[in-house]
């Protein structure tokens, strides 16, 4: 039962600062995953947990007691490297039986816990030999049975799969959300650039920009309500269109005119009055755009169509070069859209409206 | 003409020889033996026709040259001359083979024929020196340990030359001294230097210290064998001591002391020598393998529970066991070949005898070529299998 309480945490190198005011709470026995482009801070925010790397302001807590100064091992932690970080020369018992023999722990009690770990990651047959020995899902796990047999109270992961083949990826995935799930009173934070993965094993997300927290909360909450520009474009694939435009209309329903007369659409976000003429960015995510009847919304020529199958993309590419194609995902077979001049409009709440970059439903 | 004149000439012969050999073999073959254009039949069968006429030329020019060297070719001397020649035409022949083959040539055949004599071509210089200055006394020193030198020329005497250094004390002590030498140097070089690796790797004045150690790797073992002499000399005790180690001993309170003279403590005071020109270059290599070590993984003993010394030796030292290894036989091969560091301070008295100080008293003092060849196989024989280890684990390093 350990809960991670993070306060103003700080990390910088010498006078330059690469995470600031970061301010979260998780709960004994979440899966937390840092999500984030690269070099956004997400491992070294992981390695300041782990207490690998030093806390430069701030306050970390675990289970209620301040851990800044206290080394990595007698944090209760575990930790999953990227490259696995096996010891070669140590047989996969002597990798997973390390840190027992470090504690001081009985031979037995050793053995027992080793032989219970291997046994739940079916490593049981290589007990014997060096990670050399060993294919890649296989090193995953012993990194992995490094982490079990201490029994921490926080499981770290550091991109575990990232150096994995694709189809590996997704049955590594699913054994850590089981091995999750047979654990539930244990806290885990998996670091990761692949939303795939965050969406999918996360109990919560913390999306990290710009050395700080862009916005935390469970995968549908960020997908269906992201927080700022940057969580509604890093969520969701292919990434949502983005529209500037103007707010002619106020109140429950806010309406916008898009810009280069694309025409009129509406959100179900609520404005002011004061908003009014206000210059806005609207957010569509691709699957969430159709057709429109009555001709409003977005009025484009497609220039690109691809067949998927269960789905077909529509590419809008915009006349002012260096500006990202407008994307629609429409479900089903549709054949010879191209060339053809439609009108495009979304549901009024999958339509989300940014202010200066920040969602109007977050003010 | 001056003397640096002629070095720097030689400098010019040599150099100069090794940069024209090099262009011009290349040149040869890339132009006029395997140029990377094709041929027509009639054209390879032209130039196999070429070919074979400088097949024959070269050998016979080598047994024209036997002729005028001997005396007759009916000679044991000129037996083996013209063994040579014939092997010579057996090989040139394989080659005009290889080399023209028969019918049309493709260029693709020809560059890819001239790449695989290339490496050849390369190898010739080295594989011909080491051959007359490496192979060639083995086993001359081989036939000589057999011999005995008497008025006007030599006799077979078997192994006598064996017995006798068998009986001889001093080689005994030789023997001794060389494997205390052998138990103490490497170890501690080795030690030292890792030691020194690990340490000065995280300090900001790191690379300054290990320039300062690194640097008797330069000086000749005779250099510092006069360095060391000076910090053991003694003075009478009256005078003021210039030997470092006398200085301190006497500010304690000590009477001068002849180090070098002090039997068993005098072997050791020359190994220090040795110790201190090795570490150096044990620290190199064991730091360039510590730094190789991946640093996840030291981090990964960190989340462990690992402190400062179990991480280094359960985690580090393992893992650059093989350099360690490495590191270790090489300074054994230095120390086992030990020669200048006991001629230039003792000249193996006072105890202090090695077998290759021995060898040069044998063959060079007492002028008994059999006795310093029978000397020098020994070395030989100490040497080998700690060589081919060395050469397997570099190979295995390299994979």
């Amino acid at each position: 039962m350990a809960g991670l309480k993070l306060t103003d945490v700080a990390k910088s190198y010498g006078d330059v600062s690469v995470l600031k005011d970061i301010n979260l709470d998780i709960d004994a026995g979440e899966l937390i995953v840092f999500v984030g482009p690269s070099g956004c801070g997400k491992s070294t925010l992981l390695r300041m947990i782990a207490g690998l790397e030093r806390i430069t302001g701030g306050e970390l807590q675990i289970d209620g007691q301040v851990v800044n100064d206290v080394p990595p091992a007698q944090r209760g932690i575990a930790m999953v490297f990227q490259s696995y970080a096996l010891y070669p020369h140590m047989t996969v018992y002597d990798n997973m039986a390390f840190a027992l023999k470090l504690a001081k722990m009985s031979k037995q009690e050793i053995d027992d816990a080793v032989r219970k770990a291997a046994d739940i990651l079916q490593l049981t047959p290589y007990l014997d030999r060096l990670p050399k020995a060993l294919s890649g899902g296989q090193r995953q796990r012993v990194a992995i049975g490094r982490c079990i047999v201490r029994d921490p109270k926080v499981f770290l992961f550091d991109e575990p799969l990232s150096n994995l083949d694709a189809a590996l990826r997704v049955a590594t995935r699913l054994e850590i959300a089981q091995l999750k799930e047979s654990m539930p009173d244990r806290t885990m934070i998996y670091v990761t650039h692949d939303q795939v993965e965050a969406m999918t094993l996360a109990s919560r997300i913390v999306v990290l920009a710009n050395k700080g927290i862009s916005q935390v909360g469970t995968p549908l909450e960020l997908y269906e309500k992201p927080r700022n520009e940057f969580v509604a474009q890093f969520i969701g694939s292919p990434a949502m269109n983005l529209f500037p435009g103007e707010i002619t209309a106020t109140g429950e329903r806010t309406t916008i005119r898009l810009a280069d007369d694309h025409g009129d659409i509406v959100s179900a976000y609520p404005s002011t009055a004061a908003d009014m003429g206000k210059t806005v960015n609207v957010g569509v995510r691709p699957e969430d755009m159709h057709v429109s009847e009555d001709g409003t919304g977005y009025t484009g020529t497609v220039d690109v169509q691809e067949n998927l199958g269960e789905v077909t993309l529509l590419f809008f590419v915009p006349d002012a070069p260096g500006k990202d194609p407008v994307i629609a995902k429409l479900p089903g077979i549709h054949r010879g859209l191209k060339g053809q001049t439609l009108h495009m409009t979304a549901s009024p709440e999958k339509v989300h409206v940014f202010m200066d970059g920040t969602s109007l439903l977050y003010r | 003409m001056h003397p640096a004149l002629q070095g720097l000439v030689t400098i010019i012969i040599g150099v100069g020889g090794c940069v024209g050999y090099f262009v011009l073999s290349n040149y040869l073959l890339d132009r006029f033996l395997l140029p990377a254009r094709a041929f027509s039949a009639e054209q390879t069968a032209a130039r196999r026709k070429l070919g074979t006429i400088f097949l024959f030329a070269i050998p016979s020019v080598l047994i024209a040259i036997g002729f005028l060297m001997t005396d007759a070719l009916f000679s044991v001397q000129g037996f083996l001359w013209l063994v040579l020649a014939g092997a010579l035409i057996l090989g040139l022949w394989r080659l005009n083979d290889f080399v023209f083959g028969s019918g049309a040539t493709t260029a693709g055949r020809n560059i890819s024929r001239a790449n695989m004599i290339r490496p050849w071509l390369f190898l010739l210089p080295a594989m011909v020196a080491l051959g007359l200055y490496l192979t060639y006394p083995v086993f001359e020193t081989f036939r000589l340990s057999f011999t005995q030198r008497i008025p006007g020329g030599y006799e077979f005497v078997g192994v006598d030359n064996y017995t006798q250094m068998m009986s001889e004390p001093k080689f005994w002590e030789a023997m001794r001294n060389n494997m205390l030498w052998l138990f103490v140097v490497p170890a501690m070089s080795t030690a030292m230097g890792l030691i020194v690796a690990q340490l000065t790797d995280r300090i900001s004045w790191g690379n300054i210290a290990k320039m300062l150690i690194f640097m008797p790797m330069a000086i000749s073992f005779v250099g510092a064998s006069v360095i060391w002499k000076l910090m053991y000399d003694a003075r009478p005790a009256e005078q003021d001591q210039i030997g470092v180690l006398n200085a301190i001993w006497v500010s304690f309170g000590g009477e001068p002391q002849q180090w070098l003279t002090l039997p068993i403590w005098n072997s050791f005071f020359l190994m220090v020598v040795l110790i201190w020109i090795q570490t150096g270059f044990a620290m190199v290599i064991l730091s360039a393998a510590l730094r190789g070590i991946p640093e996840e993984t030291v981090e990964a003993a960190i989340v462990d529970g690992a402190g400062p010394f179990t991480i280094f030796f359960k985690i580090k030292v393992p893992q650059i066991m093989p350099t360690i290894v490495v590191v270790w036989t090489t300074i054994t091969l230095t120390v086992l070949k030990v020669f200048d560091i006991v001629f230039a301070m003792t000249n193996g008295q006072w105890g202090t005898q090695v077998l290759a100080n021995y060898m040069y008293d044998k063959l060079f003092r007492a002028n008994d070529w059999g006795v310093g060849s029978a000397a020098a196989m020994v070395i030989m024989l100490l040497v080998t299998p700690i060589l081919v280890m060395n050469v397997r684990n570099a190979r295995r390093e390299m994979k």
